[in-house]
């Protein structure tokens, strides 16, 4: 069959965001067409980026590699790119989807220290995540944001968290049909809050996008993914990676105990930081939510969910370990390029906001 | 076989309680206090600033659930 090997050459906009490399951009090209047309175009896509990785200094910081696997990740989430549905299970992007995958999951597992493994123990693995949440050593970005940070500081943070926390609770819920009877039964109650409880004002990802909108921001999934750095990125791929892999249940379940066992004290601080500069409750409200919520949430993340899972697969108590470490390993270092920017006076972006009205 | 029962508390060790099922929570004064999620933590080592609910903070203070030494 005669298949064309590059993609044509008339392409549509597909994303809110632009290329920001060869890989990505290849990407967006064929996204922009069908799979009929364009799906032979990606048939070496998989072996050039095996070459862009085997260049790359970091594929957890490296821009173009982390913009094409959010787009991969895109395919299966929906709303970020406007692309043909077909293309979520081509061979190829599938293809190139594991190729960055595995580069990025020996990084992250290189770079995470483990703690010492508890018995696997519901109590015993709670406590351990506890301890191992609680030992906190960087700069606090969310006390800086209580006490001093600037308006447009505190909209940059928004713009920040806006890649994940428009999709909040979404990467873990791709782990759902692959746990069982008590961690299933926990994900699902945690998970359940997440989205409202059945009330759709209340889901969280809309309560942030009412919070982003008050503060004068589009809250159009996409819309500032420009602005923000490849870390930023690389937050949302690592738990896309461990929630859409199955083998990684450990490791989502270990990241969402963590996720919420550091989330409610800073949620406080981020809310003080907000009213401190004349914010209201439509835009407090948000972080107002997760300091009850998530005091809620880390409990049954940490009993039921990781210990409940390590207790019928003791096996992967080490993954539950890792995802956990690997959680605030990223949170770490994403806030501390946040801090380091602000304390040179700079902005954390990679791009300047433009007609956000702050 | 028997039903469980409506309500659950669990004495989370070193946290909070966290209360499962329907239950009417009123302050000293009888009046109901606004419950927004079916599942709920309430404070028990006494420094929240939410208080009924939990906020996380027993984790900062030392909260320990042990009993503690008997007194001679």
């Amino acid at each position: 069959m005669n298949t064309p090997t590059t993609a044509p050459s008339q392409t549509r906009p597909v994303a809110r965001f632009d290329a920001r490399g060869p890989l990505s951009a290849r990407l967006l090209s064929a996204l922009s067409h069908s799979p009929d047309v364009a799906a032979a175009s990606l048939r070496d896509f998989p072996s050039d980026i095996a070459e862009a990785i085997a260049s790359a200094p970091s594929v957890m910081t490296d821009d173009d590699l982390q913009l094409t696997l959010f787009i991969l990740y895109g395919l299966h989430y929906g709303g970020v790119v406007d692309a043909d549905d077909r293309w979520e299970w081509n061979p190829n992007t599938i293809a190139a989807r594991v190729t960055i995958e595995t580069a990025f999951e020996r990084e992250l597992r290189a770079a995470v220290a483990l703690p010492e493994l508890p018995v696997p123990d519901a109590g015993a693995v709670a406590q351990a995540l506890f301890d191992l949440t609680s030992d906190d050593g960087g700069p606090s970005l969310s006390k800086f944001v209580a006490a001093k940070a600037s308006r447009e500081q505190l909209v940059e943070l928004v713009v920040q968290r806006s890649v994940y926390t428009l999709k909040e609770a979404d990467p873990h819920s791709w782990a759902i049909p692959r746990l069982g009877g008590r961690a299933k039964v926990a994900l699902v109650e945690i998970q359940a809050d997440e989205y409202g409880g059945g009330r759709p004002e209340r889901m969280h990802a809309t309560i942030f996008a009412r919070m982003m909108r008050a503060m004068g921001l589009d809250d159009t999934y996409g819309s500032y993914v420009d602005n923000v750095p490849a870390l930023t990125i690389a937050s949302f791929t690592m738990m896309s990676m461990f929630g859409l892999n199955r083998r990684l249940r450990g490791a989502i379940t270990g990241h969402l105990a963590a996720f919420e066992m550091t989330s409610s004290i800073p949620s406080g601080l981020y809310a003080r930081g907000l009213r401190r500069l004349g914010f209201g409750d439509d835009v407090t409200r948000y972080y107002d939510e997760h300091v009850e919520a998530d005091a809620v949430h880390e409990q049954i993340a940490a009993r039921d969910l990781a210990g409940g899972l390590a207790e019928s697969e003791p096996q992967l108590l080490a993954d539950i370990m890792f995802g956990a470490a690997a959680c605030l390993l990223m949170d770490g270092l994403v806030g501390q390029h946040i801090f380091s920017e602000w304390s040179e006076g700079r902005s954390s972006l990679r791009l300047p906001l433009e007609n956000a009205d702050v | 076989m028997s039903e469980a029962p409506v309500t659950q508390i669990v004495a989370c060790t070193n946290g909070p309680l966290l209360v499962r099922g329907d239950v009417e929570i009123l302050d000293a004064d009888g009046t109901p206090v606004p419950r927004t999620r079916s599942t709920i933590a309430l404070c028990r080592c006494g420094v929240s600033s939410i208080k009924p609910f939990c906020d996380g903070t027993h984790k900062l203070i030392g909260f320990t659930t042990e009993p503690p030494a008997p007194i001679d």
